[in-house]
């Protein structure tokens, strides 16, 4: 068991409303979220000292800190490789905070990508300069493999031949996703949930994915507060341990494009953080209740369920065609609608969710969770929580 | 304004490093090239250091071009210049072992099939610019 389990809990959850455009800075919309958050816990915001945010974030901690009358920083760190590092923040805070580093440790993602930055239009206008990132796009971009979408679409298409994996099986997790959405007034697709035609008679974006395979693009914020969970106790809200935390990246990993391994079906990187957080938590996968399962694109939610255990390698398709992953299943994931129903925070809006969840408060709440598992970007080098009641 | 719209238009691209110039020196020169460490192990995308022997030397091989499709993906949307839609880019698996990207020619998207064989050809795509494709191996030649 890891120095860290259950040493810290987060304590307090902040977003601001999910849109399409914002309307205001997204420098202000992290204020929001980081307020709301440290409000949630009872905490003044001169007791924050420490921040953790991650890289494609535009807002600086001590510009955050300092709008806020935040207090003297002892630490602050931006976490590499983007949406895989959403989870990565809870774990740097633990850290911190259980190393006696830091005290009060938000963690936040604020950003008006739909308005301002779409990440699906491409790297097309990515500059020549001769840098290590820039000359890994050029192996892709040259050929129009530009998106998002398109490069995880390369690795979706030899899925589906080695297991067996339909249209329709990657549709079963948006449907999933929406139905959850329709029920929460947080999500942008409140109240309109779609079938499986609906997904099936969707365009496509880059085969083999459809629209519906994508996640939303979106503007908003969220923020957590991590501290020990000895102070915890006597803060506002029931705390949600931070019983495993890990990040990961495999040997072979590759941004985006994990394309030249012996087998490319399956993310050893997610496979990493699963076996660190179940030896960290103590539990396994049947100890789980509820799972937040990063979703930017349908096809790797089958081959995270298959990373954590909750089904065998390649059999992910025969889990989802059962129902197990909706409301009433017997793992209900993304119970909020995920990035694809209710809003694409770069993965930190499914922290909120797991708080939720651990609380008892969510709008789709699961009975009896005593642990739900939180997993951050795929694809890249990433990181996953497990949030425990106890 | 005219100009700067044409500059868009074209094909991103590649950032030209010490360690990958010799791959774009050698397709402008009509030629796949791999790199080859001294322990004899070939490796794409090219690197400045064996991940097995640790060898900082190396030098660039010309590859057969031959290879088979090991996964495909086509560009529908959002279609950006100068791109034509749909775009089939393919993940070849060199008969050599590593494996490339680019796009696939001369096969409609509906028709390709992993496993299929393929052969590459170097075409100037734009004007002074060459890049690596791919196309359906004729019967007899694969």
């Amino acid at each position: 068991m890891s120095r860290l389990a259950r040493k810290t809990a987060i304590v307090g959850i902040g977003q601001t409303e999910f849109t399409k455009e914002s309307g205001r800075s997204e420098l202000r919309l992290g204020c929001e979220a980081v307020l709301t958050a440290l409000a949630d816990a009872g905490l003044d915001p001169g007791e924050v000292d420490g921040y953790c945010n991650f890289t494609m974030d535009n807002n600086p901690s001590i510009e955050i800190n300092r709008a806020i009358g935040g207090g003297d920083l002892r630490f602050f760190s931006c976490i590499h490789y983007g949406g895989g590092a959403a989870c990565g923040t809870v774990h740097q805070a633990a850290m911190a905070v259980a190393s006696g580093v830091a005290d009060v440790v938000v963690c936040y993602r604020a950003m008006n990508e739909r308005s301002m930055q779409r990440f699906g239009a491409g790297v097309q206008d990515r500059p020549p300069m001769p840098t290590t990132e820039n000359a890994h796009f050029g192996w892709y971009a040259p050929y129009g493999l530009l998106t998002p979408a398109s490069w995880v679409a390369m690795s979706a298409r030899r899925y589906m031949e080695e297991y067996g994996a339909t249209s329709a099986d990657f549709g079963r997790v948006s449907v999933a996703c929406r139905k959850h959405a329709a029920t929460n007034p947080a999500a942008w697709f409140y109240q309109r949930p779609i079938t499986l035609e609906d997904h099936q008679n969707s365009r496509w974006i880059v085969e083999p994915l459809r629209l519906l395979d994508c996640c939303q693009e979106s503007d908003g914020a969220v923020a957590v507060v991590v501290t020990s969970a000895e102070r915890a106790r006597d803060l506002r809200q029931k705390p949600a341990l931070v019983a495993g935390a890990a990040q990961g990246a495999g040997r072979e990993q590759q941004m985006m494009t994990g394309y030249y391994a012996d087998t490319i079906t399956g993310l050893p990187e997610m496979g990493l953080v699963a076996r660190q957080l179940y030896a960290d938590a103590g539990i396994r996968s049947q100890d789980v209740q509820a799972a937040v399962i990063y979703d930017h694109f349908t096809p790797f939610v089958l081959t995270q369920l298959e990373e954590f255990g909750f089904c065998k390698r390649g059999e992910a398709k025969d889990f989802v065609r059962d129902g197990n992953i909706e409301l009433g299943g017997s793992l209900p994931i993304n119970t909020h609608g995920g990035q694809l129903g209710e809003a694409y925070i770069h993965g930190m809006n499914g922290i909120a969710e797991a708080v939720r969840q651990v609380r008892g408060t969510a709008v789709n709440q699961v009975p009896d969770v005593e642990n739900v598992v939180v997993t951050a970007g795929t694809g890249v080098p990433t990181s996953g929580l497990i949030l425990s009641a106890s | 304004m005219a100009e700067m719209a044409g500059a868009r238009r074209r094909r991103p691209r590649p950032a030209i490093t010490h360690d990958n110039a010799f791959f774009w020196e050698g397709i402008a020169a009509g030629t796949l090239l791999l790199q080859r460490c001294r322990c004899g192990r070939l490796r794409h995308p090219p690197g400045p250091v064996c991940p097995v022997c640790h060898s900082f030397e190396w030098e660039a091989v010309p590859a057969s071009g031959r290879g088979r499709v090991y996964s495909v993906a086509v560009a529908h949307h959002p279609a950006i210049p100068p791109f034509e839609y749909p775009n089939p880019i393919g993940l070849v698996e060199l008969e050599e072992g590593p494996r490339i990207v680019a796009n696939l020619v001369g096969v409609a998207p509906d028709a390709i099939r992993i496993g299929m064989p393929v052969r590459c050809e170097i075409v100037e795509v734009e004007e002074g610019w060459k890049l690596p494709q791919f196309r359906p191996a004729e019967a007899g030649r694969s």
